[in-house]
């Protein structure tokens, strides 16, 4: 990061579990110098309404990301197999969470 | 003095220091360094109004005269404040501001620490609830000093010199009075000496890792016992009261 035009930090990504069992959400991202204050800084911006039981911080330098231009090849072979999706059976009675 | 005006006094130290300290804090906003610190200075100063609520409204309740917290915090002058001279401090660059929450941070988290088993049940149950919020911010700025005090040459000379600033305030948080004492012996308030040293062991703790110098004891400006102020506390309120005082009564 040039440093002379931007001297509030690296850009952190704040994933935030609701609750305990569930997976972390991603909620944003912010600076931060450092891990502590990565940490301290999502819990003012992300966590002040009692959104969460925890938080991760990961570098956002850290995180590899599909391109817009791998879409076809990623996405687009799934389209045509509806058979990957559990919708031909008959829904037994009585069962509710399925 | 009765023990019932000793307590109505000691809640109007604990309230007041939280209004002032808030106050400053809410001076930031709009003008912190970052927006991330921005927001991590606001709200502070929420949680330390929260606190303040909680101190005025049982001193008003004590008091029993139908005043309310506003009617505390809004329509007394500044001789009739019993705040740490610490809090009144002005905010000066982000260091300074740093440097003062820390030591005021550090002394109240050992004094609700032991507050939380004080006889009154509610400053027990104030204090039970207002550590956890201390202990974040305590948590907040010894990060910040730690990084100040070891970061460039030029923060490291920058929150020394805060630390030598405003050491001459440190001795007047732990002043007693009869008050004190009184409140001592029902075994609702604590003796001050005790936290002092806890303060100074946290204080120096953080200052080392921080590479600071501790500044030394030297000559001590005191005065909250007895309402007496430095000159921007005046400042401070004509500010925090304006309304108050233009429009007496305003409401919604």
């Amino acid at each position: 990061m040039d440093n002379i035009k931007d001297n509030q930090g690296d850009v952190w990504e704040v994933f935030v579990q609701s609750k305990p069992g569930l997976p972390h959400k991603h909620a944003g991202s912010l600076h931060a110098t450092d891990k502590e204050m990565a940490l301290q800084n999502a819990r003012d911006l992300y966590t002040r309404r009692n959104e969460g039981t925890c938080i991760w911080v990961v570098p956002s330098n850290a995180i590899v990301s599909s391109l817009p231009e791998d879409s076809d090849s990623f996405f687009d072979p799934s389209d045509d197999k509806i058979y990957r999706h559990p919708t031909h059976y008959v829904m037994p009675e009585g069962a509710k969470h399925i | 003095m009765t023990q019932q005006d000793a307590l109505i006094n000691y809640c109007l130290r604990l309230g007041d220091s939280s209004l002032i300290l808030g106050q400053r804090m809410a001076e930031w906003c709009s003008n912190g360094p970052t927006l991330e610190e921005d927001i991590a200075l606001t709200n502070i100063s929420l949680d330390l109004f929260g606190q303040a609520r909680t101190m005025l409204t049982y001193a008003a309740n004590l008091e029993g005269k139908g005043k309310t917290e506003d009617d505390l915090a809004y329509r007394r002058s500044e001789r009739e404040y019993y705040n740490t001279l610490l809090s009144e401090r002005p905010n000066g660059h982000f260091g300074d501001t740093i440097a003062r929450n820390f030591l005021h941070d550090v002394f109240l988290y050992h004094l609700y620490t032991a507050l939380k088993i004080s006889k009154d049940e509610t400053i027990a149950a104030h204090a039970a609830k207002s550590i956890k919020e201390i202990a974040y911010h305590l948590r907040h700025t010894g990060e910040w000093v730690v990084r100040l005090g070891d970061g460039t040459e030029e923060s490291h000379q920058k929150i020394q010199q805060s630390f030598d600033d405003l050491w001459m305030f440190t001795g007047d948080l732990f002043e007693m009075n009869e008050v004190d004492e009184l409140l001592i012996k029902a075994g609702i308030a604590v003796d001050l000496n005790e936290i002092k040293k806890n303060w100074e062991s946290t204080v120096n703790e953080v200052l080392q890792r921080a590479t600071l110098q501790r500044p030394k004891d030297d000559y001590m400006q005191t005065g909250r016992l007895k309402g007496m102020h430095s000159e921007y506390l005046g400042h401070l309120l004509t500010d925090m009261q304006y309304l108050q005082r233009a429009f007496p009564d305003a409401t919604w």
